[in-house]
């Protein structure tokens, strides 16, 4: 099982994403995770999706979103070629004694702490998916309330061009 | 200027304009300013009795015209029971556009009468689909979905409108003279650089075949493949789709492959040393092991869908375009082909490894009914194969001359073959068009006769009579040990009297007696007569 990353291109138009996605399922490909927003053309979205799948499973899932009326464009490339980021939004609740340690911890791995009540705070961060991962590791003794997180964003790195 | 016009007589005008020349559908009101409008029109209307056929009978008539079939039905269960046809012609590649009403716009999703999401509940079985918000958007609209149904690897498109947009005003009615779709672009010439690699091949190869699927006939490659295997003595192969390809007597035609095809035309392509696939998907019917289709072989595939080469099997040289450009660009080159030794091992596996049958007498034998039936049949006749044993027998024992054999290779839809022959007949009025099916395959479109009566389509029909649904019948007797489940007919009202009852001619054979009497007879007239032959129900194919 490799894991691939497609930045697919689509007409932004209504029922597109469900077209994307119900190709997906209806071909029992998987999806780990999905990000759609616009593009800087209005009618122009960009899907992230990171799947995984054999060799032939990864040719199919490029070849067949091509085959959809409505992608413009589809992008395959590994996490290792391209910059990667995801944002998760965290709600946990705290006391006077785990305060400090959660605070150290944010702090460490670069997470910010954008909201607090009495007892409970939200911490924010935005980093490449295992970092995200670690996070919620290191806050796992703590009780979180809730969880909110984008899927993963990605580009190509950036290459010299004439 | 004052332009009257409104949606639905666009609609009409956009039909005129690609040239259809029948509607097959099913009215309701969210379909009715359509069917009002095109009274106004020389466009013909059929009233099918159940809305899949509309699709299959669309189906027909594209298979054999090369144009796009046109069906229009209503909202709601209207439009869900075209699914089926749709899916059908999805999975046959066949060019259809279908125009389902819609309630009012303003209604959609809140589950009104006959309200259905129906470019949701088909976008697995369609190459587009649309739903029409804007009036003025209908020109474009169905320019679009006629190139697109028509154009690179051909299938269903739906068009969904609902009602008050059939009836809003046009601001000018202005029909592109084409398309500008930037995300589709299908590849029709094939790569250069790939044509030369597979002609290379071809001079070394030893033992070179041809395994034509239906894109070639989708494609009109029928006499630039024949042309190439003729010169270069390539032996040809074909799976069920295919078949017609070639007349089934040439010498160089072997079959049709598969687990219900001729053991030597299986054995042929897997002792291949280069297999040319083309417009094939490799399905499991078709290529039940897809690694003895690899092995020790150069694997050429020619689809114009790339993402049919690599799905089903790895091949060695991907060929990506129209079969009938790049057969054309093969006929360019000039290469040395020979193998003689290899076309004489094919031609005694075709006289040695024959299939035996041991029919009952007291039935008629269906094997050498269709054989003797095929020899009979017009050089350009149409016969149409419905789904079961029925076809199976059909894909064996049909022997084609120059005409066409149409059956559903893909989905196998129980109830095709007679909308379809119905299509098939009104395109071609002047050919032979016979419908061959099962007393199952029957009874599933059994309610067009009155179609065809009222519309005068002399199309013949032919009932292999058994009493069960035979191929599943046979399947319970190999896998089940005979416990049969399911599968008995014997309700079946008697042909006779539903000929009767629909002013039909009817004819019927208790066995092989008077065989080619009834034959000469069952052909003789351009007129519908049905024919049941009555078969031993425990026959196996």
């Amino acid at each position: 099982m490799k894991k691939k990353i497609y930045s697919v291109l689509v007409e932004n138009r209504s029922g597109v994403l469900c077209k994307v996605s119900g190709l997906f399922s209806r071909r029992s490909y998987n999806i780990d995770s999905l990000a759609v927003g616009e593009t800087d053309d209005p009618k122009v979205s960009c899907m992230t999706i990171v799947s995984s799948g054999d060799q032939r499973t990864i040719e199919q899932i490029e070849k067949q979103l091509n085959k959809k009326l409505d992608v413009i464009k589809v992008k395959t490339f590994d996490e290792a070629d391209s910059v990667s980021r995801e944002l998760m939004l965290i709600k946990v609740k705290y006391n006077r004694s785990n305060r400090r340690d959660i605070m150290e911890t944010c702090e460490i791995l670069k997470a910010e702490i954008v909201d607090m009540s009495k007892n409970q705070m939200m911490i924010q961060i935005c980093d490449v998916p295992d970092k995200i991962k670690l996070l919620i590791n290191m806050l796992a003794s703590v009780s979180v309330i809730e969880v909110a997180r984008t899927g993963t964003l990605a580009l190509p790195k950036c290459v010299d061009t004439e | 200027m004052v332009n009257d016009m409104i949606g639905a007589e666009a609609i009409v005008k956009c039909l005129e304009k690609e040239g259809v020349e029948y509607v097959f559908g099913y009215p309701g009101v969210a379909i009715c300013p359509f069917y009002n409008s095109i009274l106004n029109s020389d466009i013909k209307t059929i009233l099918i009795r159940t809305e899949q056929n509309a699709a299959h009978a669309a189906s027909g008539l594209a298979r054999v015209s090369g144009k796009v079939g046109v069906c229009a039905v209503t909202s709601g269960p209207g439009a869900t029971n075209v699914i089926t046809g749709i899916a059908t012609a999805f999975a046959d590649s066949i060019p259809l556009v279908c125009i389902t009403g819609q309630v009012n716009s303003e209604l959609i999703g809140s589950d009104v009468f006959q309200e259905a999401d129906i470019t949701g509940a088909v976008e697995s079985f369609v190459k587009y689909s649309y739903l029409v918000k804007d009036v003025n958007q209908i020109p474009r609209i169905f320019k679009e979905a006629f190139y697109i149904a028509n154009s690179g690897r051909k299938g269903p498109v739906l068009i969904d409108i609902p009602i008050d947009v059939q009836n809003a005003a046009l601001k000018r009615f202005e029909y592109p003279e084409e398309v500008n779709l930037r995300t589709y672009k299908p590849t029709i010439k094939g790569h250069a650089v790939q044509i030369k690699k597979v002609v290379n091949e071809l001079s070394k190869a030893k033992r070179p075949i041809i395994c034509a699927g239906g894109g070639v006939l989708l494609s009109g490659a029928e006499k630039e493949l024949r042309a190439l295997a003729e010169k270069y003595k390539i032996p040809v192969v074909s799976t069920m789709m295919g078949i017609g390809v070639m007349p089934t007597n040439h010498p160089m035609y072997y079959g049709m492959v598969g687990n219900n095809g001729k053991p030597y035309a299986n054995r042929a392509m897997n002792e291949s040393d280069l297999l040319i696939m083309v417009g094939a998907r490799v399905a499991d019917r078709a290529v039940s092991q897809p690694d003895l289709i690899t092995e020790n072989k150069v694997l050429v595939h020619i689809d114009v869908d790339p993402a049919e080469i690599g799905k089903n099997v790895g091949a060695s040289i991907p060929l990506v375009g129209d079969a009938r450009h790049i057969f054309e660009d093969f006929a360019k080159e000039e290469f040395n082909c020979e193998h003689d030794e290899w076309i004489k091992t094919l031609n005694e596996y075709r006289n040695t490894m024959k299939r035996k049958r041991n029919p009952n007498p007291e039935y008629v034998d269906p094997a050498a009914f269709i054989t003797g039936l095929s020899e009979k049949m017009a050089d350009n006749a149409i016969y149409v194969a419905d789904v079961g044993q029925n076809q199976i027998w059909s894909c064996t024992y049909h022997i084609v001359k120059n005409g066409r054999f149409l059956t559903t290779g893909g989905m196998g839809t129980m109830g095709y073959s007679i909308p379809a022959a119905m299509g098939a007949k009104l395109a071609c009025p002047d050919r032979q068009v016979v419908a061959v099916c099962g007393d199952g395959s029957f009874q599933m479109s059994m309610m067009e006769l009155a179609t065809m009566r009222q519309f005068k389509v002399p199309v013949k029909i032919i009932v292999l009579k058994n009493n069960y649904l035979g191929m599943v019948r046979e399947y319970q007797h190999y896998n089940y040990k005979d416990n049969y489940s399911v599968v008995d007919l014997s309700g079946s009202p008697d042909l006779e009297k539903i000929a009767m009852a629909y002013d039909m001619k009817f004819m019927r054979l208790f066995n092989m007696e008077n065989v080619d009497k009834t034959i000469d007879e069952f052909l003789a007239d351009d007129e519908s007569v049905l024919l049941e032959c009555v078969i031993d129900p425990m026959d196996l194919v």
